[in-house]
């Protein structure tokens, strides 16, 4: 599989109803993109991204569901800080909240090919 | 005096009628294989003598809403009727192949995995109905999960009080400290669902987050 990262900006979703941003982003994972989203979701958003994973995922074999991770603005804990370290230096230069949403399968891809690098190409690409 | 006591009797009656506590609806949510329904199953036997729920070590065991009505809980004197809502673990992924290592044969893995999904739906639908909730979290794994996060935004979007179950805590690697630390804001109390440590602290501080 090959993962590319798809990069969101807060103003790409800003004006869409709930139920357009969820689509969006779906159709971006469904599509083995990883989706870094400027800023975050609200709650009643990711419980519905949650719940239209779930629909998706039983309707369609070949998709296995979502990992998603809000990166939190104001943190202090390393692994955040270098996370979004990597991630706003190589995209957006910027120390927003950042939300990745990524296809449930990336974690065994980056498991069983753990070359980082290969990663950042991708983001670059 | 006959007639007093009909009257009284009567009187008793409607008072109870009209005054008839609410029952309190307290879902149990959290990650899948957390221990709700071992927690749900302590309860019921603590003050019902009986279980309602199966619990298994593979995860996605509960894939619909189990309601056990009308439990009366006590805890320093006082007394409250509970709705027990167990609930499927919430996930954002569910892949059947998980379950293959649990010795399930495929065919069965994939039709779990698909229950589970249709459950995930069911319990978030759920959370709306709750008049409180415990978050059950195993307090061997790391808490900063998005799973987690988006349960406990969503309680207090709605502001339905909470708790969090730190469980597990009979295990050598359990950290209760590192879910005080991922959820400040709300109390934490460790436990052992399986095992009955530390229910007495649960069912107050479970008193408390529910008079708030
Ligand atoms: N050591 C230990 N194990 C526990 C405890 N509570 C639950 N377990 C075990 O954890 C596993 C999962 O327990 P369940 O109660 O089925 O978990 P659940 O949260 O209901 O899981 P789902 O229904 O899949 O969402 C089982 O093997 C339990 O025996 C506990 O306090 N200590
Ligand atoms: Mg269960």
């Amino acid at each position: 599989m090959n993962l590319t990262f798809k990069f969101v900006p807060f103003n790409e979703l800003n004006g869409l109803t709930s139920e357009k941003k969820i689509n969006r982003l779906l159709e971006f994972v469904k599509k083995d993109k990883i989706v870094l989203l400027q800023g975050r979701l609200k709650p009643s958003e990711e419980a519905w991204l949650i719940q239209k994973t779930m629909e998706q995922q039983a309707a369609n074999k070949g998709f296995k569901g979502i990992e998603l991770f809000t990166i939190p603005a104001s943190r202090n804990e390393k692994i955040f800080s270098q996370m979004r370290a990597v991630v706003a230096r190589v995209l957006l230069g910027s120390r927003d909240e950042l939300t990745l949403i990524g296809p449930g399968t990336i974690i065994k891809e980056i498991k069983s090919n753990p070359d980082r690098s290969e990663l950042l190409t991708t983001v670059r690409g | 005096m006959a007639v007093f006591n009909i009257f009284k009797d009567l009187f008793d009656k409607l008072s109870a009628l009209f005054s008839a506590k609410k029952d309190v609806k307290l879902g149990l949510y959290g990650p899948p294989n957390a221990g709700k329904s071992t927690l749900a199953n302590r309860i019921c036997k603590d003050w019902l003598g009986e279980e309602m729920s199966s619990v298994s070590a593979v995860p996605h065991e509960t894939r619909e809403v189990v309601v056990k009505e009308k439990i009366e809980v006590k805890s320093k004197g006082k007394s409250l009727s509970f709705n027990l809502v167990d609930t499927p673990g919430i996930a954002t992924k569910i892949d059947y192949e998980d379950f293959l290592k649990f010795k399930i044969n495929k065919d069965d893995a994939k039709e779990r995995a698909k229950e589970a999904t249709k459950g995930v739906i069911e319990a978030i639908k759920w959370l709306d109905d709750m008049d409180a909730v415990v978050v059950v979290l195993d307090s061997t794994i790391n808490p900063y999960s998005q799973v987690n996060i988006t349960i406990i935004g969503n309680l207090a979007a709605r502001d339905i009080p909470v708790m969090i179950a730190a469980n597990k805590t009979d295990l050598k690697k359990s950290d209760i400290k590192a879910i005080e630390a991922a959820f400040p804001q709300y109390p934490v109390i460790g436990m052992s669902a399986e095992k009955g440590i530390n229910m007495d602290e649960f069912y107050d501080q479970l008193f408390k987050v529910v008079k708030k």
